[in-house]
């Protein structure tokens, strides 16, 4: 028997209150944060059957999901690690030392940039600016901005992530840090 | 010379909370405009003000507003522009992320002044985060009543909905966000028509950056003469900077337009002069796309005049000795940053982030990428130097939308000030081969 790709029912309803946000008629328009809500359900990444289920939610073809997972950066067209490591490489992240923590992060796990560890527990993404100029280095791990990284700081982000173990996305609860 | 506007309590504990910010004079800007004024009067003030649009172009807000089609029967849409991306821009985060409700009271005061009554606020998809922080408070605002049916009994309807993008540089520029919106790529569409014509599902349209929606609440608050009271000429109120890189206190700050460039970099209240004691080299003043200025030119015009944070003193002396204030993405390089590899840094992103809809663009940005890697890695010719002339020259000019002029200026202008430099780093790298 065919084991269909389905969202969880309260994912569903979710989709489906996104969709209302638009004009009758207009509901591809919720196509973007429909697929943040499948990546986050479906292991981090966008396989083509998840892909062709949001496709068949929204009401459009399946090539108007593809053309759009693929051009965007954050949706993942292959497997990542539980945490995806994104590290902002541009200018004002270069310049105060992320360089050093990407190296620092290849060394530690083991990986180079791009990979992810053999236990499936981390993938290492250098990703462009992310709007954190002021407090660099930094990295993003799921919703979370880690900020003024150096290694030591590095390290300890690595052990609260592997002691929690579990899978990170970008609906995870942020506790904001006061200025 | 501080004025502030926008941040004016920022620091205050629970201000991103409904009832402190209301406490705090929130929404008052809604309660006059909806009560009080039609919204050609709100617009008239927005005129009155000169606040130009922050999110890069500086154009004048309310001429952009006075361009939006009303056609019978056909709904117009406001959609706030929260896909900050400039490198060395990170200003609306800390707007957005501080004091929610100071950009949805702006949200609401706009769209009544351009008959709106859905609104979209586009938030770059990394912030989620953000995001969550803002659908928070707007589910506050329409407990209070400031959204939804009939707000305040004056039959003004609106709703308002937070956007999140997918990743995306490209998706900051206004028609490549409205086909994102439209669940689309962010390919940036041929204009005319301008989003005011035909923007959002073909209805007209106006994009305005956070800050500029933000700064429609004091406008209509204290009124638009007050405003353009504040700053110098044509650059009127006052402006979000993000200040980054080699300085002593990287953070967002709020200037009154005209403060000299020389007290905001060295001054204890800003961002409290270069680090580590070192001397000033570089300083790209408003975001990545703008020409890099060497020190002696950021700090005075060619002509020895002290040049002021504001978009007509950044800009004197054209891109030969000037540059632009563009998001207000101050960059600080000291004496010991490499001009040539930061510059590499810019090239890889612009090669990563155009859509690849023009080809001068999609080329030219992974040809000057691949020039630049060379030069940095150690295998550059002198010839190279004029190769890179010559790509961002033939990007420029000759893309449908700003991104490839983006990524020309920042190596025009490094080639332009610091050639030395580049010849240096090729001759440097010739001896250890040699």
């Amino acid at each position: 028997m065919e084991n269909k790709v389905q969202f969880k029912p309260e994912t569903l309803a979710l989709a489906k209150e996104i969709m209302g946000r638009y004009p009758e008629g207009k509901q591809k328009s919720a196509l973007l944060p429909v697929l943040h809500l499948a990546q986050a359900e479906f292991n981090g990444w966008l396989d083509v059957p998840v892909m062709d289920m949001v496709a068949e939610v929204i009401g459009i073809k399946p090539i108007e999901v593809y053309e759009v997972a693929s051009f965007y950066s954050m949706y993942n067209l292959k497997p990542v690690g539980n945490c995806l490591l994104e590290i902002c490489r541009t200018s004002s992240c270069w310049l105060r030392g992320a360089e050093d923590i990407v190296s620092h992060l290849e060394n530690k796990l083991g990986i180079k940039e791009g990979e992810t560890t053999p236990d499936g527990m981390f993938t290492i993404k250098t990703v462009e600016c992310l709007g954190s100029c002021g407090t660099a280095p930094m990295m993003q791990c799921g919703a979370q901005f880690h900020e003024n990284l150096d290694t030591d700081k590095v390290d300890s982000i690595l052990d609260k992530l592997r002691a929690d173990g579990k899978r990170t996305n970008y609906f995870d609860a942020v506790v904001v840090k006061e200025y | 010379m501080s004025k502030k506007l926008l941040l004016k309590h920022d620091h205050e504990p629970g201000i991103q909370t409904y009832e402190v910010y209301r406490k705090h004079g929130g929404y008052a800007s809604v309660e006059k405009a909806l009560k009080t004024m039609t919204p050609e009067a709100v617009v008239e003030e927005v005129k009155k003000s000169g606040l130009r649009g922050r999110g890069g172009a500086g154009f004048p807000t309310g001429m952009k507003w006075s361009f939006l089609a009303k056609p019978e029967g056909v709904p117009r849409y406001l959609v706030c522009n929260a896909d900050e991306s400039e490198p060395g821009t990170f200003k609306d985060r800390y707007l957005m992320s501080r004091i929610p409700h100071y950009l949805i009271e702006g949200m609401i005061t706009s769209s009544f002044a351009l008959g709106a009554n859905t609104s979209y606020i586009y938030v770059r998809g990394e912030y989620y985060y953000v995001i969550a922080i803002l659908e928070k408070a707007i589910k506050e605002a329409y407990a209070a009543g400031w959204l939804g049916k009939n707000i305040l009994g004056t039959g003004y309807d609106l709703d308002l909905y937070v956007q999140p993008g997918g990743g995306a540089y490209i998706c900051g520029e206004e028609t490549a966000l409205l086909e994102s919106l439209e669940g689309k790529r962010g390919n940036p569409r041929i204009k005319p028509p301008f989003p005011a014509i035909k923007g959002l599902w073909g209805c007209p349209t106006v994009v305005n950056n956070v800050e500029t929606i933000a700064a429609v609440v004091p406008i209509v608050n204290d009124g638009g003469e007050a405003y353009a009271a504040i700053g110098i000429g044509k650059s009127t109120g006052t402006k979000l900077i993000s200040a980054s890189g080699h300085i002593n206190k990287p953070g967002v700050y709020e200037i009154e337009l005209g403060l000299p460039v020389e007290e905001f970099l060295n001054s204890d209240e800003y961002c409290g002069g270069v680090w580590k004691g070192r001397k000033l080299k570089a300083v790209v003043a408003g975001g990545s796309s703008v020409p890099v200025l060497p020190a002696d030119l950021i700090m005075k015009t060619a002509a020895g005049e002290p040049r002021l944070m504001s978009y007509e003193s950044l800009a004197d002396g054209g891109f030969a000795s000037g540059t632009m204030l563009g998001s207000g993405g101050f960059i600080v390089m000291d004496e010991t940053a490499s001009v040539v590899k930061n510059l590499w840094t810019f090239a890889r992103f612009y090669h990563h982030e155009s859509c690849g809809q023009c080809s001068p663009c999609r080329e030219g940005t992974g040809w000057m990428e691949k020039v630049l890697h060379k030069i940095v890695h150690g295998h550059g010719e002198m010839k190279d130097i004029d190769l890179l002339w010559d790509l961002q020259r033939k990007i420029e000019g000759n893309t449908i939308c700003p991104l490839g002029d983006a990524a020309a200026w920042p190596v025009a202008s490094a080639i332009r000030h610091f050639r030395s430099e580049f010849e240096e780093m090729i001759n440097s790298h010739a001896v250890e081969h040699a």
